[in-house]
């Protein structure tokens, strides 16, 4: 980056400790929770819209790329900044928290903790339902821009389902306001909902106005045991048809669960093929009658063993084992490459068969485990990314794991995103015409592709890597 | 960077990036910048394992971590930060030996038990004749860094344990016998807070222990350890493992949540498979914070205490020896005590061994974000579990202007209050 550069941004940011620039600072923000290590030339933290647009003017000026960053905690690289530039990092930018609870509102400034809304929110009986598992570290800024999911989706949808309204900065260094603060509102085109998932590529988001819900009285979970996994797939929809919303509904496969009881003997059988986690919120009348019905449903079709929790600590205890996956797998091998390729609820068993097929066909270490209730399956691969050529494998099998999703009619991203890991099956799902008017819209928006460039869209020739060989 | 050295870069693979560690780590949370955070570090160190940054670089970051390794507790996929951290401080203190007078310290003061008498005596006796209020009024203490200074103002009344007081070896049980333990004092601990290990004996006697006191033991190691001093840390282990081995205890007790986080990973200073290793396993099992063995005890309580009480736990209590409710349970059971929890309660309060010494203002950052916190509660009492954070919590109260209202305790002086110890 040339000093001149450098030189206004300090102008606009007059803050040293706001502006980063040594070798230490841009390593550290070359990386997020995906694979890509690209270091920016700048950092900047700011604080205010006017910075912000202060920040764009000077990018404009000097045609320097600018990505937008929350607290790194993305999947897909959507902050990475792959051509280098300016990172802007949002983090610092967490005044606003406001719950106006006669308007079921909460107006937040970009880096506000997720999970800091809903604990807000509590406080006045409400409640803001997308719960991304990052929301206590990342930012209402990220999960907007990648429009983040959560347990809670089968039941109350994802990011951009509670998003009312935003303040944007346009890649021109404009301050626009899309939506508004009423639930209702069909004026002119939805740009709240076409920048939410954008993932920085359209505009600068500075600030949201965000829908609240009433706050469900209480919960309740059940565990439920299958010996056969073809059957817990069914079971998920015969919960759902048979009148019952669960506000999560988790499945764990074999492989999880013998990886956790090796961790932790929680005392799960390991010889079943499926563990599905239920949890219904509401009424606690309503949640017992529903909680028996779940149960009766599950034996029909041929569960083996529920058990209903029948204290807070027991719904803790149930959950511990959804909840030690993660440490119980990663210690086999380093590397973890979550998914989240969704496909439509009815063809579950049918993904599960075709994931025991990729596994065994390219020979990697796979576990499946995620929210099985909305048909977003967490495909786990464990590898070590130290070793190449098993990496190559894992590259060949997410491939065909999301040809596999999107075959069955699925998508790419049920809750990540696209970011720079998935753009080259962009087409595959979009088609070319539907990925070109979606083009069409990024260069209407942002010209000279200042704003987050690399993501979405595909480079020519552009293939799927885990690796920077 | 020498090829022979080996930094724990292995190690940093487990590390997922996932970011769980950062509203934990407490100077990212006052920097709010990534390389100030454990996965910030992690990433630093595995670059300059790969020679991609210069030791220069680093550097900062790596000194300015606490140690706390409240980043380990929160990490879902099982990281050994603190090895990580570590090796990366044994190669900056080999390649960038730090100033004289920190060595001195740390290598001649503290394992050096004449040395501490002395010092402690001298302080002792500045304190008793009012040489230090007399220096404080002419200004003196303007002479030495402001560190130094905040570090005086807070030090207790030092009053050494003098032989005679201590002539007892062997403290028998008040009541049935249950186990014997050997009380392990430490260096600062047993130089500025000797009566908290004097009460500590007595509540352990309480509870149906009997406890020794060898005169043999000496400095844990672990601010040396911290400081990236491996060779020097491991004598003093060998030394600690060598003289405890000498005796049969059920337990080795102490009240310090420092020490005992560094005796309880004596292990990991020697090479696996070797001699050492089994024998620093052996000790390190036996090797308890003073409130596992009082909580699983009944203590006769006999005095009501009706204040409000906050605990700020100790990091290597909470964090490497993973004593988490033992001191909890223990202050509720105090009869007349309003317990009260606070925000961020388990991050650290910046004291981390001479960290507020040598990095005095970041160590008030994290210091004054956790008194905002802890204020919150209204307590009257703040109780600790190690001496550093014992004397931090003092700074902070003094520093909020609440020294007439505060009162900050070890968790032995309240305990002692309830038996009415004295």
């Amino acid at each position: 980056m040339h000093a001149e550069i450098e030189k206004e941004i300090r102008q606009v940011i007059n803050n040293k400790r706001r502006v980063l620039t040594n070798e230490a600072d841009l390593a550290s923000y070359s990386y997020d929770a995906s694979f890509g290590v690209f270091p920016p030339d700048v950092v900047v933290q700011p604080t205010s819209t006017n910075e912000v647009v202060g920040i764009v003017k000077v990018a404009n000026k000097h045609k320097t790329p600018i990505y937008p960053r929350g607290k790194g905690t993305s999947l897909s690289g959507g902050p990475l900044p792959v051509h280098g530039g300016i990172v802007l990092d949002f983090s610092k930018w967490t005044d606003t928290l406001i719950i106006e609870p006669d308007d079921l509102v909460a107006i937040v400034s970009p880096g506000v903790i997720t999970a800091d809304i809903n604990k807000m929110a509590n406080k006045f009986g409400l409640m803001y339902p997308p719960d991304p598992s990052s929301s206590h570290v990342s930012t209402i800024g990220g999960n907007l821009s990648e429009n983040a999911g959560g347990p809670r989706g089968l039941k109350y949808g994802v990011t951009k389902d509670y998003v009312l309204g935003l303040e944007v900065v346009t890649a021109d260094g404009e301050v626009i306001q899309t939506g508004g603060r009423t639930v209702k509102n069909v004026t002119g085109y939805d740009l709240t909902k076409l920048i939410v998932g954008s993932e920085g590529t359209l505009g600068i988001i500075t600030k949201a106005i965000l829908q609240l819900i009433p706050k469900p009285q209480s919960t309740g979970t059940l565990m439920v045991l299958f010996d056969d996994l073809f059957i817990a797939g069914k079971a998920i929809s015969s919960i759902l048809t048979g009148g019952i919303l669960p506000s999560k509904l988790e499945i764990m496969d074999q492989a999880s669960v013998v990886a956790v009881e090796q961790f932790d003997p929680l005392g799960l059988p390991t010889d079943i093929e499926a563990l599905l986690l239920i949890e219904l919120d509401g009424h606690p009348a309503a949640i017992e009658a529903e909680a028996k019905r779940v149960k009766e449903i599950c034996l029909e079709i041929g569960a083996i063993k529920v058990k209903t929790a029948e204290t807070k600590e027991e719904e803790a205890e149930l959950w511990k084992a959804r909840k030690l996956v993660s440490p119980a797998i990663v210690r086999k091998k380093p590397t973890k490459i979550s998914e989240d390729a969704t496909v439509p609820r009815s063809r579950i068993p049918e993904m599960f068969q075709r994931l025991k097929e990729i596994r065994d066909k390219y020979n990697i270490d796979l576990v499946v485990f995620g929210h099985a209730g909305d048909g977003n399956l967490h495909p786990n691969i464990i590898a070590d990314k130290r070793n190449i050529e098993e990496m190559k494998r894992v590259e060949k099998a997410v491939e065909e794991i999301f040809k596999a999703a999107l075959e069955m009619g699925g998508t790419l991203s049920g809750e990540h995103g696209i970011g720079m890991m998935k753009t080259p099956f962009m087409e595959m799902e979009l088609g070319t015409t539907g990925l070109y008017m979606m083009k069409r819209i990024k260069e209407a928006w942002d010209p000279h592709n200042l704003l987050n460039p690399g993501k979405m869209f595909p480079d020519p020739g552009q293939r799927f890597a885990l690796t920077n060989e | 960077m020498s090829k022979s050295y080996r930094l724990a870069y292995e190690e940093t693979f487990a590390c997922v990036q996932c970011g769980y560690c950062l509203p934990k780590c407490p100077t990212y949370e006052t920097t709010g910048v990534e390389t100030q955070s454990p996965r910030g570090r992690i990433n630093l160190v595995k670059l300059l394992a790969e020679e991609k940054i210069s030791i220069d670089s680093a550097a900062s970051s790596i000194e300015l971590c606490l140690g706390c390794r409240a980043c380990e507790t929160a990490c879902p996929t099982n990281v050994q930060y603190g090895t990580i951290l570590q090796s990366a401080k044994e190669l900056i203190t080999k390649e960038m030996p730090s100033s004289k007078m920190e060595l001195l310290l740390l290598e001649k003061g503290l394992p050096n038990k004449k040395w501490q008498k002395a010092a402690g005596r001298g302080l002792e006796i500045a304190q008793k004749t009012g040489m230090v209020s007399l220096a404080r009024k002419a200004g003196i203490m303007r002479v030495f860094p402001e560190s130094i200074q905040a570090m005086e103002s807070i030090a207790p009344m030092i009053k050494m344990p003098k032989k005679k007081e201590r002539k007892y070896r062997v403290l028998p049980p008040i009541g049935k016998k249950t186990y014997t333990v050997g009380f392990f004092v430490g260096c600062i601990m047993d130089m500025m807070f000797s009566k908290i290990n004097d009460d500590s004996m007595k509540l352990l006697q309480l509870a149906g222990y009997e406890v020794t006191l060898i005169e043999e033991q000496t400095c844990c190691g672990a601010l040396l350890h911290h400081s990236g001093k491996k060779r020097e840390t491991i004598a003093l282990a060998k030394k600690n493992i060598a003289v405890f081995e000498k005796y049969d205890f059920d337990f080795i007790i102490n009240s310090i949540g420092g020490c005992g986080a560094m005796l309880v990973e004596y292990p990991e200073l020697f090479d696996e498979h070797s001699e050492w290793h089994s024998r620093a396993e052996k000790f390190a099992l036996r090797c308890k914070d003073i409130s596992v063995l009082l909580a699983e005890s009944s203590l006769p309580f006999t005095k009501e205490i009706r204040k409000v009480v906050a605990y700020q736990p100790s990091c290597h209590l909470r964090h490497v020896q993973k004593v988490i409710d033992e001191p909890h349970q223990l202050i509720k059971k105090i009869p007349g005590i309003d317990y009260r929890t606070f925000e961020k309660q388990d991050m650290c309060c910046g004291s981390a061994g001479i960290y507020n010494v040598v990095h005095y203002n970041e160590a008030m950052e994290v210091l004054d974000q956790k008194m905002t916190h802890i204020e919150k509660v209204e307590p009257d009492i703040i109780v600790t579990s190690n001496p550093g954070c014992h004397l931090q919590m003092k700074l902070g109260v003094e520093r909020e202007g609440k020294t007439e209202k505060i009162k900050v305790v070890h968790i032995v002086e309240l305990l002692a209050e309830a038996c009415e110890i004295y």
